[in-house]
């Protein structure tokens, strides 16, 4: 069973949905004490940066999520999921995050992206090296929404995307992934990055 | 190499729960069916599917809800709904059963503060403004709402400048001159606003063959909208973006 963990008033469905498609059973949850009831964790990409992470504090996820990842087992973030994995967001003002993995979360350098806009919003090629999450796909098309991004450490990345200039959308950290776009919305390459999740 | 694509977002437009404007696809069962309608766009490289509710009273409004619900538990896409939408509520509802975005219209012209109320509950990149423009002189083109019947006397550019202040993250902009004559999109007024504007701009109104959408994204437009000539398979999808591609145009294939 696959927890998704809550954090705001955020719409999950779309989430839900997409782990029924692949017949894996998967429910949100609430309840810092119940995380380690999960075989995997997932952090969905829904909400801001500082109202997610008060949300965390207050009902003691963040703790309960790092004694979680302690625990060897597989956690994937993405979207807002992923950034919460780093140190800092700049996010309308600068927020403390889970601090997972090294690196912070910046907006998109409005000088640097030429004529596109901010938010990105739409298909994008993941360049991605060779990870158990991209197992079977081959720099596919997948589906973003966001305003800002993560820089962080060559070690840790296993995707990257072109938006003007060049940025990290995908991060592995031992049992921890992170990956910027939606899977739930990204056709069947988003669909196929939740299944080699599940087989983790 | 940039690789973010143009985006090609089909409309299916539904009245009371089936699919209008006579969908013709081979194959399908029941042809109004916006299920199935929506899951052969899928298959068929549709990068985003959006849903246009004429439905007249806004008490026959829950089909939409439920035509959402089925379609985004096999559409794994961006599925925005449009068409009557009022408040947090109906807003609410939609998002709560896996609808990405909604589009907002004459709710927005006659209560501008609407726009500030979802963006602020909902997130920014969660609200598109539909903004219907038809041209009045050179160079200057009004918001008209009720299809077209009604101007609301607001000057387009104006208008769209102000929906993205309120929090708008996206602008569908619709010519009523253009709509339905397939004779391309207007790409006039696209280019101003999407110039103009740091919120993505989908041009809608007026394509009826490829090189339309090749136009309409040379000027500027960041998606490009169309029913009937998906609908009627005059333009096949993966044809279309092929083209693209071969244009020179960056799409997913």
């Amino acid at each position: 069973m696959i927890g998704i963990v809550y954090y705001n008033m955020g719409n999950l469905a779309s989430v839900k949905n997409a782990f029924n498609k692949l017949n894996v059973k998967a429910e949100v949850v609430t309840d810092a004490d119940k995380l380690k009831n999960y075989d995997k964790l997932f952090l969905p990409g829904v909400g801001a940066f500082g109202d997610a992470m008060e949300h965390l504090r207050e009902y003691n996820l963040d703790e309960a999520i790092k004694e979680y990842i302690k625990s060897g087992k597989y956690v994937f973030g993405v979207c807002l999921g992923m950034q919460l994995l780093f140190e800092k967001s700049y996010e309308f003002g600068e927020h403390k995050g889970l601090g997972i993995i090294e690196g912070e979360v910046v907006r998109f350098d409005k000088a640097k992206i030429g004529e596109h806009k901010i938010p990105q919003m739409g298909w994008n090629k993941v360049f991605n090296k060779k990870s158990k999450i991209f197992e079977g796909l081959d720099n596919p098309y997948l589906y973003f929404v966001h305003s800002y991004h993560t820089v962080c450490d060559e070690k840790y990345v296993i995707g990257k995307t072109i938006y003007g200039y060049e940025f990290v959308s995908a991060v592995n950290k031992d049992n921890v992934f992170g990956l910027q776009p939606h899977p739930e919305k990204s056709h069947n390459e988003g669909l196929k990055i939740l299944e080699n999740f599940v087989k983790l | 190499m940039d690789y973010f694509a143009k985006r090609i977002i089909p409309c299916l437009d539904v009245k009371d729960g089936r699919v209008v404007k006579g969908v013709n696809f081979v194959g399908l069962k029941d042809a109004g069916d916006p299920i199935e309608a929506a899951i052969r766009y899928n298959e068929e490289g549709a990068d985003e599917l959006t849903f246009l509710d004429i439905t007249a009273s806004y008490e026959e409004r829950k089909p939409i809800v439920d035509i959402v619900k089925e379609v985004a538990k096999e559409v794994f896409i961006p599925l925005t709904v449009g068409g009557g939408i009022h408040s947090l509520k109906n807003i609410y509802d939609l998002l709560n059963v896996g609808c990405d975005k909604v589009s907002i219209n004459s709710a927005a012209v006659k209560r501008p503060e609407f726009i500030n109320e979802a963006s602020k509950r909902f997130g920014s990149s969660t609200i598109v403004v539909a903004i219907d423009v038809k041209k009045i002189a050179p160079n200057k083109w009004n918001v008209f709402i009720k299809g077209g019947r009604e101007d609301t006397g607001l000057d387009a550019i104006k208008w769209a400048k102000e929906v993205v202040d309120r929090g708008a993250g996206e602008i569908l902009l619709t010519s009523m001159d253009t709509d339905g004559t397939k004779n391309g999109f207007d790409i006039e007024i696209t280019e101003i606003i999407s110039s103009l504007v740091p919120v993505p701009v989908i041009a809608s109104g007026g394509a009826g063959e490829v090189e339309h959408f090749k136009e309409a994204f040379l000027h500027k437009a960041d998606a490009a909208l169309a029913a009937s000539i998906f609908h009627f398979r005059e333009i096949d999808i993966m044809d279309l973006k092929k083209y693209l591609k071969n244009e020179g145009i960056s799409v997913r294939l």
